[in-house]
């Protein structure tokens, strides 16, 4: 296994972004697709890239059919702080991007594309600027390429679309969703498969899934894997380098992921049906590892504070209740375990999901409640200490 | 009996100023940050008046009624 095996197939990632010329050579010609398009990605069964995972045929089919699409948004901001793949994908491979949001805007009939990457990333900002000023398309060369704050709730597809419609990167109330207002947004990685399901059709795709995860934490190697979606964790673990320890849980989709105990993961493939049997998704691709020196407690509680810190200040259940649960989830981590803590934490985990314009606070409790399920132990004994940052 | 309207509520808009659970307790209640808590489901008929009032009495205009079964998010 190369954990290079499509997306990322082609010349050396530290050579930096592949060429026009190159690109072309590799992959042949982008075909010309139209409308049919849509059919081909609903049969090829691919799903959004960003964290939701929701069906991208499903998605355009709706767009399509409610007036069109007005415009494409590529969604690189890619604010999830353990995730790397969308910014490699971006620097290394920029036309097979572009090429995504082609077919998607011819795919939609949309007249428009605009692209926005994350701020602090500035190969891929840099890249996709080069590579979008190589491109003859009249719809790219018009394109917009915008860069967007590094908030992580900014690449939530409503901010996206609030931040091309008029820069401001944050959230809106629903309805309307942006996909109801005429706006296509898709993750990179989504539109790197697009281009290839383009070229080679949907049975080839179907054939052998892949799928870009970062892996994080206790590995030697932490960075971006391409592998096929019945790679298992234990594998993932390998391709990464191993760990200097043994591991003791793993973190699947990052900060608005959830924990699992290494010995029920291990063996699991990082494919949608299997992890969602677990009650666990892939979300964006982050796998992080934390190994059996590291601290469950403490390490919920820099993550926590961290989502609370982020949130976008709109919504009171958000503000305010990410902050208690940051707060509650931090004194535990600092002073040791107390009981009144650990029952606010339950009841207000309970109270809070569902209750933001966005799915903030929703991802928000959904980590909370597998740290709480997965270190139970070790948040009802927690000794008062705030360990180093181990993994 | 169920009526055919639910209360949603925008998230963005709501201050927490509270009238919503003192004009209807029996839907609505308060987290310890002042923020309404809805009740799943749809209003029953025999509260539809007072939910009435109570959209009404929203100061910030947050809080509506909606055709439809399921609370929505």
């Amino acid at each position: 296994m190369s954990g290079r095996l499509r997306l990322l197939a082609g010349p050396d990632l530290a050579a930096g972004a592949e060429s026009l010329n190159s690109h072309v050579q590799r992959l042949g010609p982008l075909p010309s697709t139209g409308k049919a398009l849509v059919e081909v990605i609903e049969r090829s069964g691919l799903t959004g890239r960003g964290g939701a995972g929701f069906p991208v045929g499903r998605k355009w089919r709706f767009v399509a059919s409610h007036g069109g699409a007005t415009m494409v948004i590529v969604n690189g901001a890619e604010g999830e702080p353990q995730s790397m793949k969308d910014r490699v994908l971006m620097a290394t491979r920029p036309h097979l991007v572009l090429d995504g949001a082609l077919v998607a805007a011819r795919g939609v009939a949309a007249k428009q594309v605009a692209i926005v990457v994350g701020e602090g990333h500035t190969q891929a900002y840099a890249a996709i600027a080069a590579a979008l000023a190589q491109r003859p398309e009249p719809v790219l060369r018009q394109a917009r390429l915008l860069g967007a704050p590094a908030r992580y709730v900014a690449g939530e597809s409503s901010a996206i679309a609030h931040f091309v419609g008029e820069g401001v990167a944050r959230p809106t109330s629903r309805p309307p969703s942006p996909h109801q207002s005429g706006l296509l947004i898709q993750n990179v990685e989504t539109l790197g498969h697009v281009a290839l399901i383009a070229r080679y059709g949907a049975d080839w795709f179907r054939s052998n899934p892949t799928v870009l995860v970062t892996a994080a934490g206790a590995v030697t190697a932490p960075g971006v894997l391409e592998v096929t979606q019945q790679t298992s964790v234990r594998e993932v673990f390998g391709l990464a380098g191993g760990g200097p320890r043994p591991i003791k849980s793993v973190l699947f989709g990052g900060y608005f992921g959830a924990w699992s105990h290494a010995d029920g993961a291990w063996d699991l493939p990082i494919e949608p049906a299997a992890l969602r049997e677990r009650g666990l998704t892939l979300g964006c691709g982050v796998v992080g590892f934390l190994h059996d020196a590291g601290c469950g407690v403490c390490e919920t509680a820099r993550i926590m504070r961290y989502l609370a810190t982020e949130s976008s200040a709109q919504c009171g259940p958000c503000f305010f209740g990410l902050r208690a649960l940051a707060d509650a989830t931090g004194r535990i981590a600092e002073r040791g375990t107390n009981p009144d803590d650990l029952a606010r934490l339950r009841r207000w985990s309970e109270e809070i999901g569902g209750r933001g314009a966005c799915r903030h606070p929703d991802g928000a409790v959904m980590f909370l409640r597998s740290a709480l399920d997965v270190f139970g132990t070790d948040f009802a004994n927690h000794p008062p200490h705030w360990r180093a940052k181990v993994a | 009996m169920s009526s055919d309207q639910v209360l949603r509520i925008d998230r963005i808009r709501c201050d927490g100023h509270g009238l919503c659970a003192e004009m209807l307790p029996e839907l609505v209640r308060l987290d310890d940050w002042g923020y309404p808590i809805i009740a799943p489901g749809p209003v029953p008929k025999h509260l539809l008046a007072h939910a009435q009032k109570a959209v009404a009495g929203c100061p910030v205009l947050a809080l509506a009624l909606a055709r439809g079964t399921k609370t929505p998010r």
